[in-house]
């Protein structure tokens, strides 16, 4: 694998992306500050075979502007919104540039990722209010939920427009735990910007640190060798085993199956605790770093042997209820076109028939095999992630059992940048890392939630509001790591 | 003991019987889900707590002041009524089941009205949803109870259990098992369990009864709390004395209406116990699958009137 960087006028940027788009999927719209000139960097990849296309656009520092891709890619549109909020460039010709990211109350101009941003200055008033698409008709009303909830939710603000029961349209509006990560990582050591990647979202540490190291080492040049890869791999696996496990739990509760989510719990926290014990972290922290990674224990083939029965079981429970049943099937469906339009990554794009897997794409080591089911629904997503648990867990024991598992081997290039793409729980995971004398310049990431959470807004259609947080949780997408 | 003792005797066992079943039922959910769980006292005492607090209104919202007293008072009125540990209650000439029925409605208006008076959507949302089920549930509830009457001819509470403890064969009849089964499955709906709704949940989306008292907080939150259980141990105990009315004192000595309390408790108990455990089994209804759930509650108590009438 290897990853072509192509320079390009901005008046190319155009046609070049929408040749590329045929074969491609825009993974990422990556703008760096460079003083007096700011380049932005396309990121295209397609696999098997690997492959990753840059295309590098240089523009003036004043005014910057690209011609939007919004009409070609829907992701285009979504990142060129977020570009515009973060570094002020404008995408000329988005057919709806709404601010994204930015902050309300953020003063006119203030572009937070500039590199003369500045520390934040003071709070200005709401001159821009968010604006939701008022749907309007006979009974037609709005509920307003969150960004404080009941429960211990992450905060994010959902604008419903129901006609009796039935939602018609789902605004969510995000970035309340906007952290500013991206510009936090600036002048970071390699080993602190893995540390910072395992906190983008606390239910994915491995796959964002897997991610973060796979680029430093490509932008360092390290080749981390295969029993490092082994060791990644199988953590990447036990994370979206326990993920997948408690996300399983968690969908019973919000049907009122509260004794399928405590035993779901129960093996939740089995799993933490190997996991601690394999990695001195109940959340897999600490073990991917640049060119190393070694575990303090064994992998544990008789526990994941044992977990899998237990899942086999508490599942079983789940779908002999007849009423659960009814609840997950037909609820929110996202059908194959709309995912392949929003560029739906992951399981939710798995369960809607798309075969999109990183860990296929663009590996790095040697993976479960992927699955694809359709259906699209909650039930669908129910079976797919029900289906990862059981091949990752048949995988893990294989590798616990000391099968030889051989991967490629990755590529290194001395542009001092470097591209990791990862397939997490959630869906692929990507990190770019420029380095400017073994300090980190500019650190970029892509969890999936960000292109996941519109399709979440469009299976809602027509599904009835007591069904948006089951609806809701088959989507399971990150709040922190969306926002950043 | 006098009419009026009897009456205030089980207003008061109503009140605490009600808070001691929902612990009861929070308790065994919490064993089910593998938890030592609450004290059985737990709603009790939350009650008394906020009982000292001092309740915050929404502006405009003088209806909340107003609700918790009529929730209170319905309920309690038709607890005073109603025959639960003996037929000689204060009012029992009165004790009509349209009357009983009447009562509760009349609160589960206070209710709606309440969640509406805030303009909050939640408070919108869960008055819309209950008045839905309520408009399924009450015909079922008073076809049900009229089932019962059929045999004694007569709708009123106190007659009708007269009836019953002098013809003890009539509660093995097809219809009296019918309007039983038809009556519990009101019962789960009017008083919020599952699988109509879940009384555990902090989703406010999919609440009905709770997304209504979102907004009431101290002493008005104790009293919507308290008016809550205590309809959840008035249905359970008319439930159970129009099902199994032994034990019902139909004297007025104070022996037989001491045992009447105990036999009302301990039937009331096993009764919740029996829902709480049929609850951790069971999955809540898509919200639209409830009118077809409430209308085989209706369908149910239909057919033990005409069998009632029928087979004689």
């Amino acid at each position: 694998m290897s990853r072509r960087v192509v320079p390009t006028a901005a008046g190319e940027v155009r046609a070049r992306a929408s040749a590329l788009l045929e074969t491609h999927r825009l993974a990422a719209i990556v703008p760096h500050d460079e003083g007096t000139r700011l380049k932005v960097v396309y990121v295209f990849l397609a696999g098997p075979p690997d492959d990753r296309v840059e295309l590098e656009v240089l523009l003036d520092a004043v005014a910057p502007s690209v011609p939007s891709l919004a009409d070609l890619s829907f992701p285009a549109g979504r990142f060129e919104r977020a570009m515009r909020d973060g570094f002020g460039v404008e995408p000329v010709g988005h057919p709806n540039p709404r601010p994204l990211s930015r902050h309300g109350h953020w003063p006119a101009g203030y572009h937070p990722l500039r590199r003369d941003a500045g520390p934040r200055p003071p709070l200005a008033s709401d001159t821009a209010p968010f604006p939701f698409s008022p749907v309007e008709g006979t009974g037609v009303y709005e509920i307003p939920v969150g960004p404080v909830h009941a429960g211990l939710i992450e905060p994010g603000h959902f604008r419903f427009s129901v006609v009796g029961e039935t939602i018609l349209k789902m605004t969510p509006r995000l970035w309340f735990v906007l952290r500013g990560l991206e510009r936090l990582a600036e002048g970071c050591t390699p080993e602190r910007l893995v540390e910072l990647a395992e906190r983008v979202s606390g239910d994915s540490a491995v796959a964002h640190g897997v991610a973060a190291a796979l680029a430093l080492e490509e932008a360092l040049g390290i080749d981390p060798g295969p029993a490092v890869s082994r060791v990644r791999a199988s953590l990447l696996e036990l994370e979206r085993v326990t993920r997948h496990v408690a996300g399983i739990g968690a969908l019973a509760n919000d049907v009122g199956l509260s004794v399928a989510h405590a035993r779901a719990l129960t093996l939740v926290e089995r799993l933490s605790r190997h996991g601690a014990e394999l990695t001195g972290h109940r959340l897999l922290r600490g073990v991917a770093r640049p060119g190393t990674g070694t575990l303090r224990a064994p992998l544990d083939g008789v526990l994941y042997r044992e977990v899998a029965e237990r899942v086999d079981e508490l599942v079983g429970s789940v779908l002999a209820n007849t009423v659960a049943v009814d609840r997950f099937g037909g609820t929110a469906v996202l059908c194959a076109e709309e995912a392949r339009r929003l560029g739906t990554l992951g399981v939710v794009a798995r369960a809607s028939g798309l075969g999109v897997d990183a860990r296929v794409e663009h590996p790095f080591a040697p993976s479960p095999p992927t699955r694809v089911s359709g259906g699209g629904d909650v039930r669908a997503r129910f079976d797919q992630r029900l289906g990862e648990v059981r091949d990752s867990l048949a995988w893990l024991e294989r590798v616990a059992a000391g099968d030889e598992v051989v991967g490629p081997s990755p590529s290194r290039s001395r542009d001092g940048a470097g591209l990791g793409v990862v397939e997490g729980w959630r869906g692929a995971v990507v990190h770019r890392v420029t380095l400017d004398g073994g300090r980190v310049a500019r650190w970029s990431v892509t969890d999936p939630s960000f292109l996941n959470w519109p399709a979440l807004a469009l299976a809602l259609r027509d599904t009835i509001v007591p069904d948006f947080p089951v609806a809701n949780k088959s989507f399971d997408l990150s709040y922190a790591g969306n926002d950043l | 003991m006098t009419a009026y003792g009897l009456s205030v005797v089980q207003i008061l066992a109503v009140a605490v019987g009600g808070l001691l079943l929902t612990g009861l039922m929070a308790k065994v959910r919490a064993r089910a889900e593998g938890r030592v769980g609450a004290p059985v006292t737990q709603p009790l005492r939350e009650v008394v707590k906020w009982l000292g607090r001092e309740s915050p209104r929404a502006t405009g919202g003088a209806l909340m002041g107003v609700v918790p007293v009529v929730l209170l008072v319905t309920t309690a009125l038709a607890a005073a009524i109603a025959p639960l540990a003996g037929v000689g209650t204060a009012g029992a000439g009165g004790a009509d089941a349209l009357v009983v029925v009447f009562l509760l409605l009349t609160g589960s208006l206070a209710l709606a009205l309440g969640g509406l008076a805030t303009a909050t959507a939640f408070g919108g949302m869960g008055a819309s949803r209950a008045m839905t089920l309520s408009a399924l549930t009450e015909p079922a509830l008073l076809v049900a109870v009229a089932a019962f009457a059929v045999p004694g001819r007569s709708m009123n509470l106190a007659t009708l259990v007269r009836y019953s403890l002098a013809h003890p064969a009539g509660v093995a009849s097809p219809s009296h098992v019918l309007a039983t089964v038809a009556l519990l499955m009101v019962v789960v709906a009017e008083t919020g369990r599952m699988p109509v709704d879940n009384p555990s949940t902090h989703l406010e989306l999919t609440m009905i009864h709770e997304a209504m008292v979102l907004e009431y907080g101290g002493r008005d939150y104790a009293l919507v709390s308290l008016g809550g259980s205590m309809r959840l141990g008035l249905l359970l105990g008319l439930l159970a004395t129009l099902a199994v009315p032994w034990g019902v004192a139909p004297s007025d000595s104070v022996p037989a209406l001491g045992l009447g309390l105990v036999l009302l408790a301990v039937k009331a108990g096993a009764l919740a116990l029996g829902v709480a455990l049929v609850e951790v089994r069971t999955a809540k209804l898509r919200l639209f699958r409830v009118p077809e759930l409430l209308a085989a509650g209706f369908v149910l108590a239909a057919l033990a009137v005409v069998v009632g009438v029928v087979v004689r």
